[in-house]
């Protein structure tokens, strides 16, 4: 890991504030993932984009965004609950749909369900009017690295 | 349904889809057995900025695409057909700096769902990068927004 992605990734946990982080990822700017911390709690944020519309008459977010905003979501969730050393590598990924995703901010949470030594899985849970009633449900696994050994 | 007006339909879907368009995505192949997406390499999509490779959200976003596609492939007329679930499993990482096509295929078709399947890969496609499956709900010709997609993909304006 880079020495400037550390830092940033050190400041975030300080302040709360993971935009600065988020900077260095090209795909969450496409998308525009953003990230805050309500208490000990992860939220993560898609706010409505045009260039995420998949069905264009509805108009609906294209599931391969909503797919993306969740991965993503665990990832930094996984990298933030853990303070692993670099981004997790994503081994599976399993998402249900549940609802259209409407042309609108869409909002996820996530859960370490299990960290093991070398692979953790976590679920996710995307949502726009209410937490109550999720667009999309998914899990995945994902590589994290061993401490190096002393 | 010729292979030819096949690709021309397909072409169409993954024009009038705003985020398709955002990555690229155009159709390589389609054929009766099933259709092949290309998702060209760009800096915008990549998910470790040390290593440039592309992040999975892309390449999620290209199966989804290529296995929505695929349903065209088996139903007679356009039907809209919403992903039910969708899962990936990551092979090895994409190689920076170079295109992952997405292949995928219907191996079942109900009246109520379309079971899909497909594989993404750059050099070889005997050494995918991911294996995928995913479910399509078919919600038949008369759902709103299903005309209107009908006609986009008959060429007329929608």
């Amino acid at each position: 890991m880079t020495h400037r992605f550390q830092t940033r990734l050190d400041q975030a946990h300080a302040r709360g504030d993971y935009a600065a982080l988020l900077e260095l990822i090209p795909y969450a700017n496409l998308i525009g993932i953003e990230c805050t911390r309500e208490g000990d709690e992860l939220l993560f944020r898609l706010p409505a984009n045009k260039d995420n519309i998949g069905n264009p008459i509805l108009p609906a977010l294209h599931g391969g965004v909503i797919a993306g905003f969740m991965e993503l979501s665990a990832a930094l969730h996984l990298l933030v609950s853990t303070g692993a050393p670099s981004l997790p590598k994503i081994i599976d990924f399993s998402l249900d749909y549940l609802r259209a995703g409407q042309f609108r901010d869409t909002y996820a949470t996530c859960q370490v369900w299990r960290q093991g030594r070398r692979v953790a899985n976590v679920s996710v849970t995307a949502w726009q009017s209410t937490a109550a009633e999720p667009i999309a449900t998914a899990r995945a696994h994902f590589k994290i690295e061993e401490p190096c050994a002393p | 349904m010729t292979e030819n007006s096949l690709l021309e339909r397909a072409t169409r879907f993954v024009c009038a889809l705003r985020h398709c368009q955002v990555l690229g995505i155009t159709v390589h192949d389609a054929s009766n057995t099933g259709m092949t997406l290309l998702l060209p390499y760009g800096p915008a999509i990549v998910g470790d900025p040390e290593t440039g490779i592309i992040h999975g959200g892309a390449l999620t976003s290209l199966m989804d695409t290529a296995c929505g596609i695929a349903t065209l492939c088996v139903l007679p007329e356009f039907e809209v057909c919403p992903t039910l679930d969708l899962r990936i499993d990551y092979m090895h990482p994409a190689a920076p700096r170079q295109p992952v096509y997405g292949f995928a295929q219907c191996y079942r078709v109900t009246a109520d769902v379309i079971f899909t399947r497909g594989f993404a890969y750059q050099d070889n496609p005997q050494q995918p990068i991911a294996h995928v499956v995913g479910t399509f709900m078919r919600m038949g010709k008369l759902l709103k927004g299903a005309q209107g997609l009908s006609a986009t993909l008959d060429g007329e304006q929608a």
